[in-house]
């Protein structure tokens, strides 16, 4: 597969190059694995430590936005791959198509996370911020706060990941030829960001 | 050297050779050429002035500490004030010294020489990580100017989030934000060594210092991400009560202990790893032999970053986990001793038979082995339970990791700037004031850290400054120690400083020591290698000396 890339030092062979950029994100990627894990070994204690109050507050939770949010993610992720497949076959319009579509679903999933923390807040489910009406049992009210901090870490990556996206299309469009290589890593850090949610869904609103 | 300097100008000023005319040093001259560089060289340059100024910032803390330390009372500082001293001497001395002291100066500098590239995989990433480094210690600069944290630097819970009343948020983000400096840094240095390494360079043919410097990159970009999760999650506590860490809401705050631990356990590895492998370039060209044992002093620095992660438990033997949990964490903490003490054997072995040179660079190597074996040996004390039990929170411990890390790394860290600051400069410092300030290190370091083996073994905790009047004496001599050392690490900062104008030319290799980077001119040129080398021969081929060579 000819390395569509822009050469840059100290590199003098664009398959060399694309090698160092392809396993320089892999690494960056374990160390996301490193930080979400702190999250989920939070998670693994308080369920250790507290079950029934983890269940009881899990099934307060939205799963049918949940749910669709997993959909609607998980589609992001087949867009960006076609869009990176695209782009490896030099079609830089039906790139900038799928990336598009990666966008707007990207921004499906954070707008009715949106609404999902806007609902979560009228009904007393973030303690953190806003003490509810009736008193919440601590350890539920822990759980909560754990998936609001979890979430909230996974959305402000989204975020960056689709600013992404949006500064990846604009270089399609002034520059297509060299933007192979620069998708496909963008297409990484987006996968894994999806993954991440793989994760989160069930800890939190699954398991119950 | 002083026949060198002889034949010079009454002035002493050495003119500009004409090696230097073509280096990295001269390829621009403006504060921009400097300040937007992409060459590893230059921005290793970077890293040494802005982790020389906080290692003086940290070190006007410790002297702080000392001072207030000379009488029982505490007369010097209040107890807040105290605790501020302590806190920032160890949060600047670990985030901003230690941690990145020699991958980013040492390990920036030498790693694409060493392995035969013109630089690291991802430049501009490389300065990135400088420009984080450099937010990081902003921060912390303004937690310290207006009123600094009380916590320590481990920012335990539920002190640091329910009752702290310093700038505990604005010092975890200093933190944070230079973690992501440090994962940069690893995550290039391991793509690096993957990727570039010449035609013929090896894994059987990389030096030492990068095989460490490869360990030690593992251990960041693994550990480093757990803490800055487990400090946001200690801020969002302080912030807005979370209550993952806090009791009453059903949170741990052993949890914040056993994540901090995993990494900062690791972290001390980070710290001593590369100076290990710098100790190892010393070694053998101090001995001007092969270092013994190659694949085993490679494979001990891998062996030392994997059990590493594995040892955490052994801060939290008088927490309250559970007494099976500390057998195991006990048990791992003395395996982790068998690769270090394979390094240590394997350097002594190196030296064997070597005509030993004791120029600069190689007495702080020597001080470093022994300065280390004394803080491992002490450290294997601290691994059993019994014993932990007794000197827990006690100088003891104070001692124990400042032989680790003042003892070996600074060492290790003053040993490379010695080695490598011909190359780095292409000037030659005074031989006679770098052996003296070795030997002024070596001596007030001891001075300073051996009576706190005592004293914490008699019972002085750590962290307080009024004290039993029976310990005064200690202290004392722990404070005389200080002064000299303060004086001792001040002297190199002069004489090198000197050297830049004065110093006689280097020549490409001064010690004269195998490795790529000694084939190069000192200063090296900005792309390092006019061509690519190939590597046709093994690491440190030094030659091999028969019986009867005996000089």
């Amino acid at each position: 597969m000819a390395e569509r890339l822009k050469l840059r030092e100290p590199f003098a062979d664009p398959a060399h190059q694309a090698a160092a950029d392809r396993m320089g994100m892999f690494v960056f990627l374990g160390t996301e694995v490193m930080l979400f894990g702190g999250i989920l070994a939070v998670a693994l204690a308080d369920r250790i430590r507290h079950p029934e109050a983890m269940i009881a507050a899990s099934s307060r939770l939205d799963l049918w936005l949940g749910g669709i949010n997993t959909a609607v993610l998980l589609t992001s992720s087949l867009a960006m791959a076609i869009a990176v497949a695209a782009m490896h076959q030099d079609r830089p319009r039906v790139a900038l198509g799928a990336l598009s579509a990666t966008v707007a679903l990207g921004l499906a999933f954070l707008g009715l996370k949106a609404l999902e923390y806007g609902q979560d807040y009228a009904d007393g489910l973030m303690p953190a911020l806003a003490p509810p009406a009736e008193p919440t049992d601590p350890a539920q009210a822990l759980f909560l706060n754990l998936y609001l901090a979890a979430t909230a870490l996974h959305a402000v990556h989204l975020t960056i990941g689709i600013g992404l996206v949006l500064w990846l299309a604009s270089r399609i469009a002034r520059r297509p030829e060299e933007q192979a290589m620069t998708t496909e890593l963008t297409g990484l850090y987006w996968h894994f960001v999806d993954i991440v949610w793989v994760f989160l869904y069930p800890v939190l609103y699954l398991v119950r | 050297m002083t026949d060198i300097q002889a034949g010079l100008p009454a002035s002493g000023i050495v003119p500009e050779t004409a090696e230097e005319r073509v280096s990295y040093l001269r390829a621009g001259h403006s504060l921009r050429s400097w300040l937007l560089t992409t060459d590893h060289k230059r921005i290793a340059i970077l890293y040494l002035i802005a982790i020389t100024a906080f290692f003086f910032i940290g070190g006007a803390a410790a002297a702080l500490i000392r001072l207030d330390l000379l009488t029982p009372q505490g007369d010097l500082l209040s107890n807040e004030g105290y605790n501020r001293a302590f806190t920032i001497h160890g949060v600047i001395m670990v985030w901003f010294f230690l941690i990145p002291s020699i991958p980013t100066t040492f390990g920036n500098f030498l790693i694409p020489l060493m392995i035969g590239a013109r630089d690291l995989a991802f430049p501009r990433l490389n300065l990135l990580s400088w420009y984080i480094y450099v937010l990081g210690g902003l921060v912390t600069i303004y937690v310290l100017v207006t009123g600094g944290v009380d916590t320590g630097w481990t920012f335990y819970t539920p002190l640091s989030s329910m009752f702290a009343n310093g700038h505990v948020v604005a010092a975890a983000a200093a933190v944070f934000i230079v973690g992501f400096s440090s994962i940069l840094t690893g995550l290039n240095f391991i793509v690096t060594v993957h990727t570039l390494r010449a035609p013929g360079m090896g894994w059987g043919r990389l030096p030492l210092f990068v095989w460490s410097h490869y360990a030690t990159s593992l251990v960041l970009v693994l550990a480093t991400p757990v803490l800055a999760v487990t400090l946001a999650l200690m801020a969002a506590e302080r912030l807005f009560g979370i209550g993952i860490f806090d009791p009453a809401l059903g949170g741990d705050p052993l949890l914040y202990q056993h994540l901090f631990w995993f990494y900062s356990h690791p972290a001390v590895y980070i710290m001593i790893l590369p100076a290990m492998g710098v100790v190892s370039e010393l070694v053998a060209a101090a001995a001007h032999k092969p270092v013994f044992g190659y694949w085993f002093v490679a494979f001990s620095s891998l062996a030392i970053a994997v059990i590493g992660f594995l040892v955490w438990g052994h801060h939290m033997f008088v927490a309250g986990q559970s007494m099976y949990a500390s057998a195991v964490f006990s048990f791992l903490s003395i395996a982790v001793a068998v690769p270090s003490a394979i390094k240590v054997y394997n350097w002594t072995a190196t030296l064997y038979k070597g005509h030993i040179s004791l120029e600069p660079p190689f007495l702080f190597a020597m001080s470093f082995i022994g300065l280390f074996v004394i803080g491992g040996l002490t450290g294997l004390m601290l691994a059993l339970l019994a014993v932990d039990v007794h000197v827990h929170d006690t100088t003891f411990v104070i001692a124990h990791f400042h032989y680790i890390m003042v003892g070996g790394t600074v060492s290790a860290f003053f040993g490379a700037l010695h080695y490598w600051w011909p190359k780095f400069t292409g000037r030659t410092y005074s031989r006679i004031w770098g052996r003296l300030s070795a030997i002024f290190i070596f001596l007030g370091f001891n001075l300073t850290f051996f009576p706190q083996f005592l004293l914490g073994y008699l019972g002085m905790p750590r962290r307080y400054h009024v004290y039993d009047p029976a310990f005064q004496v200690l202290h004392v001599l722990s404070t005389a120690g200080a002064s000299l050392l303060g004086v001792a690490y001040v002297l190199p900062f002069a004489y090198l400083l000197y050297s830049l104008r004065h110093g006689a030319p280097a020549g490409p290799n001064p010690w004269p020591a195998t490795g790529l980077e000694w084939t190069v001119p000192s200063p090296p040129p900005k792309h390092n290698f006019d061509r690519i080398p190939v590597v046709t021969e093994a690491p440190y081929a030094y030659p091999v000396e028969r019986r009867g060579d005996d000089g």
